[in-house]
């Protein structure tokens, strides 16, 4: 028998629940904590900290006075910083802060008891910041602490200890798995802005990006950040062939390359045989470029193309995209663009490095043909004495002829840059791309592992009847850096984010699984989008299926739950199962209830005869009779005393007319 | 049988006007073998009824009034050294009777309570290394007055649990205490009380007592009642297994007076009061209800089964 208070309560809750209530918070908002400013955190830690120091102590509470005092100056805090109350940081500070106080007046049974909901709140929370499986377990780990802290919070007897609690809470999650299961695969997923992260989750998101000036590739080179993974239907492409086509870049001011502001799209992709199928799988960068291979053969749903091969999404991409992909390798394109373009891809800062344009024009003379040039100046970055490095000398005020004339030394974005300005000089039109090149190949996951350090930058030229051609002076100056990936181009002196030269083996081996891991988790949890989810449902049997429909099946799901759940809290509630007689006896009362006459459940049968017999003169020697019948058969000591058929016909006979 | 009960009630009844509900409890206690705790202001009947109840029943009877300076020894009797014999002759307190009213117990010290709480519990009297049995039937029918009143030692909640009931008597309705006013003196009639059993009828109705029948629904619905106050936050303690036994006897023994072999719901639901009043107390110091509120919330919130 379960008898559950009527309200929530006011009953003061020992010191052991206040306690466990702390160090549910506290780890709830560890991972806040790392990322607040510090002064939020300390002032967190503190109040938490003076509640346990309290306790201990036996202290007085703090006033009231205080405790508003510190909540106006913290909010007026968090106002300063964040310059706003509003947004995932500022807001989540604001929830970090309100609840440490919470903790500081917590008293009651029902302040504990919301304090606990409000850090499972809290703990949800983390999902704005990280979404990995390490997050995920560790939020886990903190919902069951609370989940026992509530449990405990229960007892008003003695406690039995830590343990049937935590045990309780332990089944209670298993128990929530199926629901769990039901609501991620039918809860409507609207695509768009309603359960869109708030603005400033974005902030810091790394990338390649619409410029290029010396130097600018060099920080994304030194971060292992993931850019994207790619896994393919069949046979992974030869390292050569993985130039992963992002920003193009057009217009020069004698130091940065930029992406003009507008291209006009097109429709118009190659479609040559044979073609790769993959599928990336993007981390977001905040910025609308989707990667493919050179060329792309088809657009990602929701994104254009562009005339200079670019894919482009209707919006930056803030969350993890995954889109099908085609691509044709080995092709060049646009062999009929007209010639404004083309001039604009010819222009260059007037005054600026002139040594390359004498050496342009003297290159000109000895070669009439385009294809001759270009080879001439790939064959003299590969003879002359260029080297290829991380660390490259500044450069002064003619970037490009202090680079091919006096240091020689450089990166991939050095030589693109000097090499696209030379072509322009000799009159051959020509831009800089940049993307990644290469990738780790996953043997685990068999797919491709893509790192901002893959990030590479590579020249395109136009050739009269051809259109545009791939030519990678990089790789005339180091070919190991387009065969063999970054680590094997670079000399060893030269400082490398850790997972990027592969060193240890063994540590390889287990960071290419854990990756492989994360892939999956990728893949079926978060990338479960409300296209994926469309595709569930009409495997299930819900071919379109908009998420009004969900919402309807979900209701169904939830109601019959419900349903089921209720039946078994009621049965657990009447505590003993009734037997026959009791049933008859219900089923006499319900035909009472009709004529206004409800037994209360604490009203006794012949209370109850006693006041219907008074109700209904007429009936009441009936009445007598059905409840005495019923007294006998069900509190009687005599089993002979009163027949249940008697009981049982008077009271399917008794109607009220 | 049930019939010589009622009529010790009737007779009851004419002495004391107006309390029938009152004094059908305080039977019910003595036919459950119980001890009965009258608690009320002085001059509502309370002597009066516990006399009463005792000559109607027809037993010996013997009264101490407790006082702050009572010893334990005026209750329980004391050796006396005799000189002719030459030897310490026990002569008997007070307490040796079938019938002991312990009037205004609260206004004795602890010391002096205790010695009779210890003879209800036992039924026996140890004096100077010797037990001595008390006779059968043995009952102690205790009055106190409020609490709050001056100059009175309030019974601590283990000796309060050793009493089956405790009512509480209220003043007499209008029309009972005209009739009151205009008949004769309560003394006298109380000298003119006839006995209607005897010692002996009485051990046969507290036999037959334990015969009536409790049947399972009746011990669940029982059981409910207790498990409500062990656990629901209400209550500082929840009920004692004494306390569970004593329900079940006291609802014995209406249903017995009710002429009816068996326990229905509402039996238990009319000696409950009496019974768990004294036995329970709000939980905390924050909106406590008072005892008869909690009583009252025991009595609604519990369904029967």
């Amino acid at each position: 028998m379960v008898s559950l208070p009527t309200t929530l309560n006011t009953r003061v809750i020992g010191s052991r629940d206040i306690a466990w209530l702390s160090a549910g918070f506290l780890l709830a908002c560890v991972p806040h904590l790392l990322r607040m400013p510090v002064w939020i955190s300390l002032l967190t830690i503190a109040v938490a900290g003076g509640r346990l120091l309290q306790l201990r102590m036996r202290g007085k509470s703090v006033p009231k006075w205080l405790l508003i005092l510190i909540a106006v100056s913290a909010s007026a805090g968090i106002l300063l910083q964040y310059r706003t109350l509003f947004g995932r940081d500022a807001g989540v500070a604001l929830l970090v802060v309100m609840l440490a106080l919470k903790l500081l007046e917590t008293r009651t049974q029902r302040d504990g008891m919301l304090l606990g909901f409000l850090c499972c709140f809290l703990l949800v929370t983390n999902f704005l910041h990280s979404q990995t499986i390490p997050t995920a377990a560790y939020m886990l780990g903190c919902a069951w602490l609370l989940i026992a802290c509530l449990i405990n919070m229960q007892y008003t007897g003695p406690w039995p200890g830590w343990r049937p609690s935590v045990r309780r809470a332990g089944i209670l999650i298993v128990q929530g798995v199926p629901l769990m299961l039901v609501l991620f695969l039918l809860f409507p997923r609207i695509q768009g802005p309603l359960w869109g992260l708030p603005q400033d989750a974005y902030a810091g998101l790394s990338g390649l990006s619409d410029n290029m000036s010396p130097g600018s590739l060099n920080s994304l080179i030194l971060s292992d950040a993931i850019a994207f993974r790619a896994s393919f239907n069949g046979n992974i492409p030869e390292p050569k062939d993985l130039y992963w086509r992002g920003p193009v870049l057009w217009d020069y001011d004698g130091r940065t390359w930029t992406a003009p502001r507008i291209v006009q799209s097109t429709n118009d992709l190659p479609d040559i045989k044979p073609q790769i199928e993959y599928t990336v799988t993007l981390e977001p960068h905040n910025k609308r470029w989707l990667f493919a291979l050179e060329f792309p053969g088809m657009k990602p749903p929701r994104s254009i193309a562009t005339l200079d091969m670019q894919l482009l999404s209707f919006t930056p991409v803030r969350s993890r995209v995954r889109y099908e992909m085609v691509s044709s390798i080995g092709v060049a394109y646009g062999a009929d663009d007209d010639q404004s373009m083309l001039s604009r891809n010819l222009r260059l800062p007037p005054e600026t490095n002139p040594r390359t344009s004498a050496y342009a024009d003297e290159l000109r003379k000895k070669f009439p043909d385009d294809r001759n040039l270009v080879g001439e100046v790939l064959a003299r970055f590969r003879n002359e004495n260029f080297v290829y490095t991380l660390s490259p000398p500044l450069l002064g005020e003619h970037p490009v002829d202090e680079f091919l004339f006096e240091t020689r030394r450089g990166f991939c974005e050095h030589y693109a840059s000097a090499f696209t300005v030379l072509m322009r000089a000799a009159g051959i039109p020509a831009r800089v791309v940049t993307g990644y090149l290469g990738g780790e190949i996953n043997p685990v996951g068999e797919y491709i592992l893509v790192r901002q350090a893959d990030a590479h930058a590579w020249v395109e030229v136009w050739l009269k009847n051809t259109g545009w051609v791939r030519v990678d002076p990089t790789a005339a100056v180091s070919p190991a850096r387009v065969e063999r990936g970054i680590a094997s181009a670079l000399p060893r002196s030269d400082v490398l984010p850790m997972f990027v030269r592969g060193d240890f083996a063994l540590l390889q081996r287990m960071r290419l699984t854990l990756d492989s891991v994360t892939y999956t988790w990728n893949q079926w949890v978060l990338g479960y989008t409300p296209d994926r989810q469309r595709r569930f449902l009409s495997y299930i049997g819900f071919s379109e299926a908009t998420w009004q429909t969900l919402a309807f099946i979900l209701m169904v799901c939830a109601g019959v739950a419900i349903l089921i759940g209720a039946g078994f809290a009621l049965r657990d509630l009447r505590g003993v199962r009734e037997d026959a007689v009791k049933k008859i006896y219900d089923k006499f009362c319900r035909k009472l209830t009709r004529h206004g006459l409800q037994r209360d459940v604490a009203e006794g049968p012949l209370d109850f005869a006693r006041r219907a017999g008074q109700r209904l003169p007429d009936f009441a020697a009936a009445i007598q009779e059905i409840t005495a019948l019923y007294i006998a058969l069900r509190y009687g000591g005599d089993a002979k005393a009163a027949s249940m058929q008697i009981f049982r016909q008077r009271a399917d006979k008794f109607s009220v007319k | 049988m049930p019939a010589q009960i009622n009529a010790v009630a009737d007779q009851i009844n004419s002495v004391i006007l107006g309390k029938s509900q009152q004094i059908r409890l305080a039977i019910a206690c003595l036919l459950a073998r119980g001890h009965l705790l009258i608690e009320d202001i002085p001059g509502v009947g309370k002597t009066t009824l516990a006399h009463a109840i005792a000559t109607s029943l027809g037993l010996k009877f013997q009264r101490i009034q407790f006082t702050s300076d009572l010893l334990p020894a005026d209750i329980l009797g004391v050796s006396v050294y005799n000189r002719d014999s030459g030897i310490f002759e026990f002569h008997p307190g007070p307490v040796f009777t079938n019938v002991v009213l312990a009037d205004e117990v609260n206004r004795a010290t602890p010391r002096a309570q205790s010695a009779l709480l210890e003879a209800m519990e036992e039924n026996q009297v140890t004096t100077e290394g010797e037990t001595r049995p008390l006779p059968r039937p043995f009952f102690v029918i205790a009055t106190q007055n409020p609490s709050h009143q001056i100059g009175t030692f309030p019974l601590p909640e283990s000796q309060l649990d050793r009493f089956l009931m405790r009512i509480e008597l209220g003043y007499p309705d209008a029309e009972a205490e005209r009739a009151l006013l205009n008949g004769v003196d309560r003394r006298d009639l109380l000298g003119r009380l006839q006995p209607r059993l005897d010692a002996e009828g009485l051990a046969e109705v507290q036999r037959q007592v334990q015969q009536v029948h409790a049947a399972p629904a009746l011990l669940d619905y029982l059981q409910a009642l207790i498990n409500y106050t062990r656990q629901t936050p209400h209550f500082e303690h929840g009920l004692s297994p004494r306390a569970a036994l004593a329900m079940l006897h006291g609802a014995r023994a209406w249903a017995y007076m009710d002429d009816r072999s068996h326990i229905v719901p509402e039996d238990l639901q009319t000696v409950l009061p009496a019974i768990v009043a004294h036995r329970l107390s709000p939980a905390g110091d924050i909106g406590g209800a008072s005892r008869s509120e909690l009583v009252a919330r025991l009595l609604q919130q519990v369904a029967i089964p």
